[in-house]
């Protein structure tokens, strides 16, 4: 982490905190994600950066959980190493997630639930009795319903943060409600604001350095949505899994306004066959699951390769394999992503690198689609598809794209499945001037969809199916690397990892080390321009949380060896369910550099 | 999606405009008829050409597609069902119609029938059903009766075959006919009904496989000493689920005609529905700024 300033007795503003660790941890029940969620949207609206972190249960209800908000003045690259402060509901709350507090943090228990202390490290306990304080703010019959609000309060005055701007926000979230319940938040907010933490100052936050009046925030699965329909969607079928069913319930809530339409199916193989049915009849259309959906949707994207159809397809990754860990964060789908289908079935993969960045990649995914009539996989996880970030509001005058169904009539010299060129489908209900009409299929088939099993037929199709990639990767813009251009170390990533990595170069920088860093959008093709830029440094670290397999490198990793033949790319893999800490890529990259 | 209407007049297709590849079936196949019947029927009704689409899974009558000059979509093994929903949804100008054999829509395909049928998709959907996987050469279909010996039960058939009649009434399916590849006549007035019903219909057809099968449906054939008999719709309650379940309980040969038929909000006008509630709500916004006012709420 960027050095934040002690957080002990900030007299004035120039000693004020430019960023903030706030972990809180209780049971999923408890309300504490709505405590990061309106921090995370007092952030956005107040120029301050955030990043959250949670973990959820895979339980049906209940069961421990935390919600981690990194507030930040200035960029937020990651959740937080480290807390700065701790807040523990319960004794398990305590017990389990004292050590990710740093040493001299802070730490608010509830002084009703937690009754043992442990000493150590230097770190200040502040035991408040938020649920009897709670009950007593809101009166009589409230159990523990809005001890998070009180806790909101009690972070507000601690932080400084802008009360007004939060009296709003909780207002425009529950004013909806009833007049009761916005009436009991306030009542908590304002108790836990007023609470005497005699123990320490208070530590004003530095004000965000971010300022535009349109900045956002919300989570990626959220953006990927928005994107989408920014992207021209407008049709959609899915079925629930974890965690991608937020943008299922989303889409099918929103599209109607769009005119367009997300329909639940029956099962993954259904929901694959109805958005490919709605885009053979000529609209962009998505799919999506999680790592074991995806799975069961592999031979049907197969078919949209060989077909050519345009179709998007959204994997939210999770821990793996099989049921796995259904409600934690893993990169390890890469290369079903890519490679997932029988026989030589070439589709694009893109992966969001951030909350903001879901998207600009869905766009892009909208854009790819349709140019080249293919399938293309979006690659999010878990980590983004749930945490909170804020960031200035798309321009949508540059990127919104109204659909058009072309129902133009064909001419004679159309075909379905020209060698010389990239296929654009007839839909149906559009005429053909010479009366001839097209049949899209999975059997190999000549230029006018007839089927064949010509030898040389099936190698020319197979390329042309092939070569539209190629021809993608030459359009794409030349390879960015964050850093140092050349030097002694460079880290390749894809992803969610995107935060640490950055902040990880950024610190090895100021400290003296030259190194540099490359974010892949494009997983799949790669860009041509790898090998050129990979050999300015020393070494190639990818950090990727995925295992390092037979061979000793992650799914990336090996993509890159195999693409570059670079033998100086190793790996850093990391299969624990959560992201990546700042100081386990620093530490793998100095220990690289100092092999020599 | 925007809801079309043909701009072109409709001019009666000939049987020449609708022939495309010559079938690949077997000679004296029972789908050659079946694909005769369709033209027959397509003609009949005007359907403009550009608004047919022909949708299919993997079979050999799965290769139905191929044979019909018309937008057509040769998909994967027991999903025709849901591609044909997504056409149907997304393009209610359209006339969707799927084709495929019992192993396609009974066994791969099962649980597609199930809630394509419940869900009332607007689109008709021809089994043509001969007991027997064809296209992979002779193995057990879902439908093989108990005995019948094939590759992949030498001794003879051992699992009870599915009842696709009863399935059907089962699942909600709104529209559910019987007929015989044979019967000409009779299999073209279930096609146009079923074409003509809003809703899920459903024609099982029983087209012979003369290759592997031979003489598998001479007892519903009087011309090989069968009989052909009809369903009574003088006596029949067509909207009666316990009276097409009774008439489900023999189906050698059984009856021919429409076991069930009623008139249900089909999925495509419920989902319609919601969207043009929607576009009121909404009150002639562009897309653009309806998404620019939820980014609003999101600061």
């Amino acid at each position: 982490m960027p050095p934040s300033t002690a957080p002990a007795h900030p007299d004035t503003p120039s000693s004020a905190l430019r960023n903030a660790v706030i972990r809180l941890a209780g049971n999923s029940q408890d309300g504490i994600q709505s405590i990061g969620a309106f921090l995370g949207q007092l952030a956005g609206s107040t120029a301050q950066e955030v990043m959250t972190y949670m973990t959820i249960p895979s339980t049906i209800s209940g069961g421990p959980s935390i919600f981690q908000v990194h507030l930040g003045s200035g960029d937020v690259l990651h959740p937080g190493d480290e807390a700065d402060t701790l807040v523990a509901f319960y004794q398990h709350s305590y017990d389990n997630h004292l050590k990710t507090l740093k040493d001299g943090g802070i730490c608010f228990y509830d002084s009703d639930q937690v009754e043992e202390i442990k000493e150590e490290r230097g770190i200040i306990h502040i035991g408040v009795p938020f649920t009897t304080a709670t009950i007593e703010a809101i009166g009589g019959s409230a159990k523990s319903r809005g001890k998070n609000i009180f806790v909101l309060g009690l972070l507000c005055a601690v932080y400084q943060l802008d009360r007004e701007r939060m009296t709003e926000i909780i207002a425009g979230k529950f004013g909806k409600k009833s007049e009761d319940v916005l009436r009991n938040a306030m009542l908590a907010y304002d108790a836990g604001y007023a609470w005497p933490v005699h123990d320490i100052e208070h530590m004003p936050m530095a004000p965000g350095e971010n300022v535009g009046d349109k900045r956002l925030s919300t989570d990626g699965n959220t953006m990927l949505s928005l994107g989408l329909i920014a992207g021209g969607v407008r049709f959609g079928a899915g079925y629930p899994i974890t965690p991608w069913t937020t943008i299922m319930e989303f889409l099918r809530s929103e599209l109607p306004k769009y005119n367009g339409m997300f329909i639940q199916c029956e099962d993954e193989l259904a929901a694959v066959s109805l958005a490919i049915g709605a885009s053979y009849s000529g609209h962009l259309s998505i799919t999506g699951s999680s790592g074991p959906g995806l799975a069961l949707k592999s031979e049907a994207i197969g078919y949209a390769c060989m077909a050519e159809m345009p179709l998007i397809v959204v994997n939210i990754q999770r821990g793996g394999p099989s049921t796995g860990l259904p409600t934690s964060v893993e990169q390890s789908d890469l290369m079903q992503a890519i490679y997932g289908s029988h026989g030589d079935a070439p589709r694009v993969v893109i992966a969001p690198k951030n909350v903001e960045d879901c998207f600009y990649t869905a766009l892009e995914a909208c854009r790819i689609a349709r140019e080249y009539s293919t399938p293309v996989l979006i690659l999010s996880d878990q980590a983004i598809a749930t945490r909170l970030e804020a960031f200035e509001e798309p321009d949508l005058e540059k990127h919104w794209r109204e659909p058009a169904l072309d129902l133009s009539e064909r001419g004679e010299d159309f075909k379905p499945y020209p060698l010389d060129q990239i296929t654009k489908h007839s839909p149906p209900g559009a005429r053909s001037g010479v009366e001839k009409y097209p049949v899209v299929t999975g059997l190999e088939h000549d230029e006018w969809g007839h089927p064949s099993g010509n030898p040389l037929n099936h190698e020319k199709m197979t390329a042309k199916r092939r070569d539209k990639l190629r021809k993608l990767a030459e359009s794409y813009a030349p390879t960015e690397v964050h850093g140092m251009p050349s030097g002694s170390l460079l880290f390749v990533g894809w992803g969610s990892t995107y935060g640490p990595i950055k902040e990880a170069t950024d610190r090895m920088i100021s400290e003296g080390h030259v190194v540099g860093a490359v974010h892949l959008r494009h997983v799949h093709p790669l860009p041509n321009d790898l090998s050129e830029v990979f050999e300015k440094y020393d070494h190639i670290l990818v950090p990727e949380m995925n295992d390092s397999g037979m061979y000793g490198f992650g799914q990336l990793a090996t993509l890159l060896r195999a693409k570059t033949c670079n033998a100086g790319i190793q790996s850093l893999n990391k299969v624990q369910g959560i992201s990546f800490r700042v100081l386990e890529i620093v530490a793998a990259a100095e220990k690289l550099i100092a092999q020599k | 999606m925007s809801e079309l209407t043909s701009a072109a007049p409709v001019e009666k297709l000939t049987k020449k405009q609708l022939k495309a590849d010559h079938p690949t079936w077997c000679p004296a196949c029972g789908d050659f008829a079946v694909l005769a019947s369709f033209f027959n029927v397509v003609q009949k009704l005007g359907i403009p050409h550009e608004k047919i689409c022909v949708v299919a899974g993997i079979g050999c009558s799965s290769r139905f597609p191929y044979f019909v000059n018309a937008h057509g979509i040769h998909f994967i093994h027991g999903r025709a069902l849901p591609l044909a929903t997504g056409i149907s949804l997304s393009r209610p100008d359209l006339h969707v119609f799927v084709f495929g054999g019992d192993g396609d829509g009974f066994s791969i395909g099962g649980n597609h029938l199930n809630h394509a049928a419940r869900k009332n998709v607007n689109l008709s959907y021809v089994v043509m059903d001969n007991f027997v996987y064809g296209l992979t050469k002779n193995q057990t279909s879902p439908t093989t009766p108990l005995g019948r010996k094939s590759k992949t039960d030498p001794r003879g058939a051992i699992d009870q075959p599915i009842n696709p009649m009863a399935q059907l009434v089962a699942s909600g399916a709104t529209f559910i006919a019987r007929t015989h590849a044979a019967q000409v006549k009779h299999m073209n007035e279930m096609f146009e009904r079923a074409i003509l019903h809003p809703g899920f219909a459903v024609v099982e057809t029983l087209s012979e496989c003369t290759m592997f099968y031979p003489g598998a449906f001479d007892d519903g054939n009087p011309r090989k000493g069968g009989t052909f008999d009809l369903v009574d719709e003088d006596t029949q309650e067509l909207d009666s689920i316990s009276a097409a379940m009774d008439l489900s309980q023999d189906l050698s040969p059984g009856k021919f005609g429409v076991y069930y038929e009623t008139k249900r909000p089909t999925k495509n006008e419920l989902e319609r529905a919601w969207l043009s509630d929607a576009q009121k709500s909404v009150a002639g916004k562009s897309g653009q700024d309806i998404l620019r006012q939820r980014f609003a709420a999101m600061r």
